[in-house]
């Protein structure tokens, strides 16, 4: 019997569909790899009882022949998504303990839509990070090692690294993710999965834990293209318990999905060739513009001059956004109390947020109070909104020339845990082609194209006009036919 | 420009985070190090452009002037909403006393 665990979104649900395998079986498949896979850390709780419970209602669907859009498909639910009665931390010891009376919207709907969790996934601190190594609860481990004979251990990219780690390794079939400034886009890049990133206001942000709002949005992870595109349509949705949800039907992108781009333009953005970057990039980004030729579309150069003001007009809006939303964790209504003897309200709000929150937690949040801070809010805050304006008008100039935009998603391959803990900016480089389309708005997406010399998987990255959600799937199924990528991470846990 | 530690020390007091001399001493060279970078942005001509306010132009939506418009987020859920709190009592948070 093939194994369960390798099938796809898409082939759970069809198979499921078809009688071929109950989704208890599916269900337990899972729930067994997730429980031999403890030395990746990609889980925080492990939740067998909640996926056995959808499969086993699943089953019974089937029979009474009331069968929802993903009856049977267990995920996995990142750890900033708020569950019911299930332990939500941000991977923060703020949140330790923490039990939300309360389902957030996302989560929601995909457990109407008949989705069973596997589990709550670990990421980087309240989503601050790119490899996962500022949760509390550890570093999560990327199943792919180098092949160079060496046995170290590799960051799975962040925030949304216990995702990129669990789909990669079979823990689960698919899994959300959110993207502030790349959170979705490159721990897929890093794991050789898929991922996309909604226009913003596509996924409600309702019940997702705070980090810069103007920023934040969900998105799925998966293996491939399609199931990216079944995932996204059962989290998608106008909600209005959030200002910023919009308020548009949700297409549906699975049965509008084409590799055909005859009569697209993709855009190749000049800026984004850096110099010394790793030759290993630029080959993929080059393969990539021929396999969208291939695929019928024309290819033109295009200049999105303020890239370079991207990452740091990010580093002053995303830390102030943070401030302003981390001074909910005082103590009082949830979370971490540090009440020292004696100790008057002020000690205690200071006590708990030293206690409570990690050290680049407290980076950004000291960031983000000093360029709110009366004196300095015009130099910084509101110079980098205004570069932002720039920055969505580069890409709304470009796309009158182009329907999408083509660039490598990261600018290397996964780096060892522990390469670029000591210096926090050249961890913030990481984002250097993520961030731009999130000051935008934008949709994005990465797909898996290739191994590196190292054996490393690379990805690309597909960027849309808002709400094209569609154009940047069917670009991104473009390469994914045609790179074949197929490879996967050894069993070593 | 530059911060020295009295300046971070009073940052993390805003920011009501609790530093010892040490950590402020760490993160002078840190914060530095991130707002010398990000000043970049000062050689941007930003003449005539207005602040982004909206990434995606929405308009904010008003609800219906109604008790419990939405039953998850109105209100009767007290217990709910203190079941997370580290000291409630008597139906309230609990703080330290703040008056003598």
């Amino acid at each position: 019997m093939t194994d369960l665990t390798n099938l796809t979104v898409a082939q759970i649900r069809d198979g499921h569909r078809a009688g071929d395998f109950s989704a208890v079986e599916v269900a337990e498949a899972f729930n067994a790899n997730v429980a031999g896979a403890k030395l990746l850390n990609a889980f925080i709780v492990e939740t067998p009882e909640h996926a056995l419970a959808a499969a086993k209602a699943a089953d019974a669907d089937r029979a009474a022949g009331t069968l929802k859009p993903l009856s049977g498909v267990p995920i996995g639910m990142k750890d900033l998504f708020a569950t019911n009665g299930v332990q939500t931390t941000a991977a923060s010891h703020m949140l330790e303990g923490f039990v939300p009376r309360y389902e957030s919207t996302v989560s929601a709907k995909l457990w109407d839509a008949g989705c069973g969790m596997l589990g709550k996934l670990n990421l980087d601190q309240f989503a601050m990070g790119s490899s996962n190594e500022t949760s509390y609860f550890g570093n999560v481990i990327s199943p792919w090692k180098r092949n160079d004979g060496g046995n170290a251990a590799l960051a799975p990219g962040g925030s949304s690294g216990g995702s990129s780690t669990a789909i990669a390794a079979r823990l689960c079939p698919a899994a959300t993710g959110t993207d502030t400034g790349g959170s979705i886009r490159q721990p897929a890049a890093f794991t050789g999965i898929s991922g996309i990133k909604p226009t913003y206001g596509r996924c409600s942000r309702w019940g997702i834990v705070a980090f810069a709002s103007s920023l934040d949005q969900a998105g799925p992870m998966a293996r491939d293209v399609r199931d990216c595109a079944i995932m996204l349509e059962n989290m998608a949705g106008f909600d209005p318990k959030d200002a910023t949800s919009l308020d548009m039907a949700v297409p549906n992108w699975e049965a509008a999905l084409s590799s055909d781009l005859k009569g697209k333009t993709v855009g190749i953005p000049k800026e984004y060739r850096l110099e010394g970057i790793d030759p290993d990039i630029d080959a993929m980004w080059d393969a990539g513009i021929a396999m969208l030729k291939d695929a019928g579309a024309d290819v033109v150069e295009i200049s999105l001059p303020h890239t370079k003001y991207a990452l740091p007009a990010y580093y002053i809006i995303a830390p102030a956004e943070a401030s302003s939303n981390l001074a909910r964790y005082d103590g009082v209504r949830y979370g971490l109390r540090d009440l020292p003897d004696g100790a008057g309200l002020q000690d205690m709000y200071a006590a708990t947020r030293a206690d409570g929150f990690g050290p680049e937690v407290k980076r950004r949040i000291m960031i983000g109070t000093y360029v709110l801070s009366a004196g300095f809010y015009d130099a910084y805050y509101t110079q980098a909104q205004k570069v932002r304006t720039l920055i969505a008008r580069d890409f709304e100039q470009a796309f009158g020339v182009c329907d999408v935009i083509l660039a490598p998603t990261a600018p290397s391959a996964a780096f060892g845990l522990g390469e670029k803990m000591a210096d926090p900016l050249a961890m913030y480089l990481n984002d250097v082609f993520a961030v731009p389309a999130s000051l935008a708005g934008l949709p994005a997406m990465s797909v898996p194209a290739a191994l590196n010399r190292e054996g490393l998987p690379l990805g690309l990255q597909i960027i849309g006009k808002a709400f094209d959600e569609q154009g940047v799937l069917n670009a991104g199924l473009a390469i994914e036919e045609r790179a074949g990528f197929n490879a996967r991470a050894e069993k070593w846990w | 420009m530059s911060i020295d530690q009295a300046t971070v020390r009073k940052i993390a007091s805003l920011a009501r985070i609790a530093i010892s001399d040490a950590e402020a001493a760490a993160m002078e060279g840190e914060l530095n190090g991130i707002l010398g970078w990000v000043e970049q942005l000062g050689e941007v001509d930003v003449t005539g452009v207005e602040p982004m306010t909206a990434v995606i132009p929405n308009t904010l939506r008003l609800r219906d002037d109604v008790v419990d418009a939405d039953p998850l987020t109105g209100g009767g859920r007290r217990d709910d909403v203190l079941a997370n709190a580290p000291a409630a009592m008597h139906g309230f948070f609990g703080v330290p006393k703040v008056i003598e």
